[in-house]
């Protein structure tokens, strides 16, 4: 293992941790602060992937961490701005349930992913299990938060997840592709700020549990 | 010529957002329509895609691009009046997002890359949000929020879906990449663990996009609170962008061969799909949820026909096309219609053959179509699936199709005929229907009665193209 690549793994791991730590923080400026610098983390390592710095990877890594380090936790921030409501979520009892489960999504990540077929350059890395624990703890947040803001960081953790499965592939897939997909990220989470502006101001809440006026 | 077509869209619909004058901002729509349709049909008859090629069109992409003109068309007409009629609403973001959604859709169509295709997909996704929230009701606000989050989260898990399709390649020489032709010329050396673990995850983040139950929670929402005029593209185009996402995974699949995953998910999927939505119609008292619906239960048939196969992935070609037109006139119509009542619930809404004729008129006539009665064309691919389900010795596919399509027509006939036929509220008067709102779902039903009459050989030769992709043949 070089150097680069022990670098790789050690921020894996740190985005893995952030994840039991998006879990955990029940106000939602510190939700966003984590999947922030999980974000950030996970934008860098592009640029430590090949032997060789290349351009396109220098650019994807670039745009990852300005993308998901800055302007979309920036554009929450901006959304949470004029919610009149304390944005604490309230925790449902006194045991951290989100991050146990979050705990057990994660052992269970590293205990099963390499089962799976890898290439043989990738056996033992970090990255794989990192990313199906990601995915899980961002269906987690999806459905445990009871805030609007809360579920689209969960949203934000799921992409995390569905992002780190991408890098072992970094250096197959086109750059138009791959800016694309950011591209998406940014606009999803561009018009998820907006509606949850709305959301503040027709309900005067961020809870989504009012938003019960539609059922068959 | 490709991109022009996917640029067209998005270069108006930014000239759109920055135009100040109304009048010429609505402009924009008919023309860009017009202009877009002018480019699809110098364009057609296309060449086959150049292999590697990331745009190129195929007999399925085209159908799915000439779909997307015709009915954009008709919206874009439509939304002159619509828009007209609600001076009080900002409609820069509307007709800039429509106009938008419009590369988007034309990007689905002519992707022969499959994470590009996912980047068109989620693009129309989100393109559609401002149009589904435009009413800016309380319900709209949470429609639009049900709708980002349940298509999100599909989104996600279709994006893994691919990733993991590119990793099946990697280790196979040639292969490696999401490159449409790369990955079906090396499909047989495609790792079987990843190629049915992506299979899996495509099944459920396309099916999302597509509505196919247990997936479909946002649509009667979405399709509910958006104008008629986004219902009709949400429901007729983005549905048919994610069906095209789903045979392109079935190509892989087919020529991967076997062990790579079969048909048989898709068509549970469907049939549940249409079972649900069958029971849901039948209690169903909102008109435009009960076209979503509707769309979910055709969304049903199109994946029973993409899971047979053969003959039943050309009905499904077809249906697509069918469906899409025959429920955008209801759209269309549904929206005249809530207009003048100020409802869409079907205590309210009575007797619209007094008040409306020709939306309630034709709200009838698209019933008839949409439920597949002859002699409009949904007729036609209905029949054609059935006897596909026959022949491909699935006699229980066959009878499950008819039950439940009796208990959507029942369901979907009670409830229209009642609104349409029964007495007007007291104090009501016949209004005066418009011609941009009347003609553009005329001109729907027209296609979908013509279509049932007579089907141009150019249209059964993309549908037979379309299912000879799955067939191995190029």
């Amino acid at each position: 293992m070089n150097a680069a690549s022990g670098a790789v793994e050690l921020l894996v791991a740190a985005a893995m941790a952030l994840n039991l730590a998006a879990l955990g923080r029940l106000r939602a400026r510190d939700g966003i602060r984590s999947v922030a610098q999980q974000g950030a983390l996970l934008g860098c390592v592009p640029a430590l992937l090949a032997a060789h710095p290349r351009a396109s990877l220098l650019l994807l890594a670039s745009g990852t961490v300005l993308v998901k380090g800055y302007l979309v936790p920036r554009m929450l921030r901006g959304a949470l701005r004029g919610a009149a409501s304390p944005d604490e979520e309230r925790p449902r009892s006194g045991v951290p349930y989100g991050v146990l489960l979050g705990a057990a999504a994660t052992a269970a990540a590293l205990r099963f992913a390499p089962r799976l077929p890898v290439l043989a350059a990738q056996r033992g890395s970090l990255i794989l299990p990192a990313s199906f624990a990601t995915i899980a703890s961002g269906f987690l947040l999806m459905g445990t938060r009871s805030k609007a803001i809360g579920q689209v960081l969960g949203y934000l953790v799921l992409e995390n997840g569905v992002f780190l499965f991408g890098l072992l592939l970094a250096e197959s897939t086109p750059l138009i592709v791959e800016m694309g997909v950011l591209l998406d990220l940014f606009a999803a989470a561009f018009v998820a700020g907006i509606v949850i502006h709305r959301i503040q101001a027709t309900f005067a809440s961020l809870d989504t549990r009012r938003l019960n006026l539609l059922k068959d | 010529m490709f991109v022009a077509l996917v640029l067209i869209g998005p270069i108006l619909g930014a000239a759109a957002f920055l135009l100040p004058r109304r009048g010429m901002r609505l402009a924009l729509l008919p023309a860009g329509a017009a202009a877009h349709l002018a480019l699809t049909l110098a364009a057609l008859p296309a060449p086959a895609p150049a292999p590697g090629a990331l745009l190129g069109l195929d007999p399925a992409g085209t159908l799915v691009l000439v779909l997307t003109d015709g009915l954009f068309l008709a919206c874009s007409v439509y939304a002159l009046g619509y828009l007209r009629e609600r001076p009080d609403r900002d409609d820069r973001v509307f007709v800039a997002c429509m106009l938008g959604f419009l590369g988007a859709a034309s990007l689905a169509a002519l992707a022969r890359h499959l994470g590009l295709l996912w980047v068109a997909v989620e693009s129309a996704t989100l393109l559609g949000a401002p149009l589904v929230h435009f009413g800016r009701r309380p319900a709209s606000v949470e429609a639009t929020w049900k709708y980002l989050m349940v298509c999100g989260a599909g989104a996600s898990l279709a994006l893994l879906g691919t990733f993991f399709l590119a990793y099946a390649g990697l280790g196979n020489p040639g292969g490696g990449g999401l490159g449409l032709d790369a990955l079906i010329h090396s499909a047989p050396g495609l790792s079987r663990t990843w190629l049915r673990l992506a299979y899996a995850f495509l099944l459920v983040g396309y099916g999302t996009k597509m509505g196919l139950a247990p997936l479909h929670t946002w649509k009667p929402d979405a399709y509910g609170e958006a104008p008629g005029v986004a219902g009709t593209l949400l429901a007729g185009v983005l549905t048919s962008t994610a069906f095209l996402a789903l045979l392109r995974v079935r190509q892989v699949c087919v020529a991967a061969g076997p062990g790579a995953g079969s048909g048989t998910p898709l068509v549970v999927l469907g049939l549940a799909s249409m079972a649900v939505a069958g029971v849901f119609i039948v209690g169903q008292r909102d008109l435009k949820r009960l076209l979503a619906y509707s769309s979910v239960e055709n969304m049903g048939v199109l994946a029973v026909g993409l899971g047979l196969g053969g003959a039943g992935v050309f009905a499904a070609c077809l249906h697509m096309v069918f469906a899409a037109v025959a429920e955008g006139a209801m759209f269309l119509c549904a929206g005249n219609i809530q207009r003048v009542y100020g409802s869409k619930h079907l205590d309210e809404v009575r007797g619209a053959w007094r008040l409306l004729p020709w939306s309630g008129g034709m709200l009838t006539a698209g019933f008839f179509a949409v439920t597949g009665s002859p002699p409009f064309a949904p007729f036609v691919s209905e029949f054609t699936l059935l006897s596909a389900a026959l022949r491909a010795g699935r006699p229980w596919v066959a009878g499950l199709l008819l039950a439940f399509s009796m208990l959507a027509f029942l369901g979907l006939g009670r409830a229209v005929l009642a609104a349409v036929l029964d007495s007007p509220p007291a104090g009501m008067r016949r209004v005066h229907e418009g011609a941009w709102t009347t003609l553009p779902p005329l001109a729907l039903l027209a296609v979908a009665a013509g279509l049932g009459l007579w089907m141009p050989p150019a249209l059964r030769g993309l549908a037979q193209g379309g299912a000879a992709l799955l067939a191995g043949r190029p």
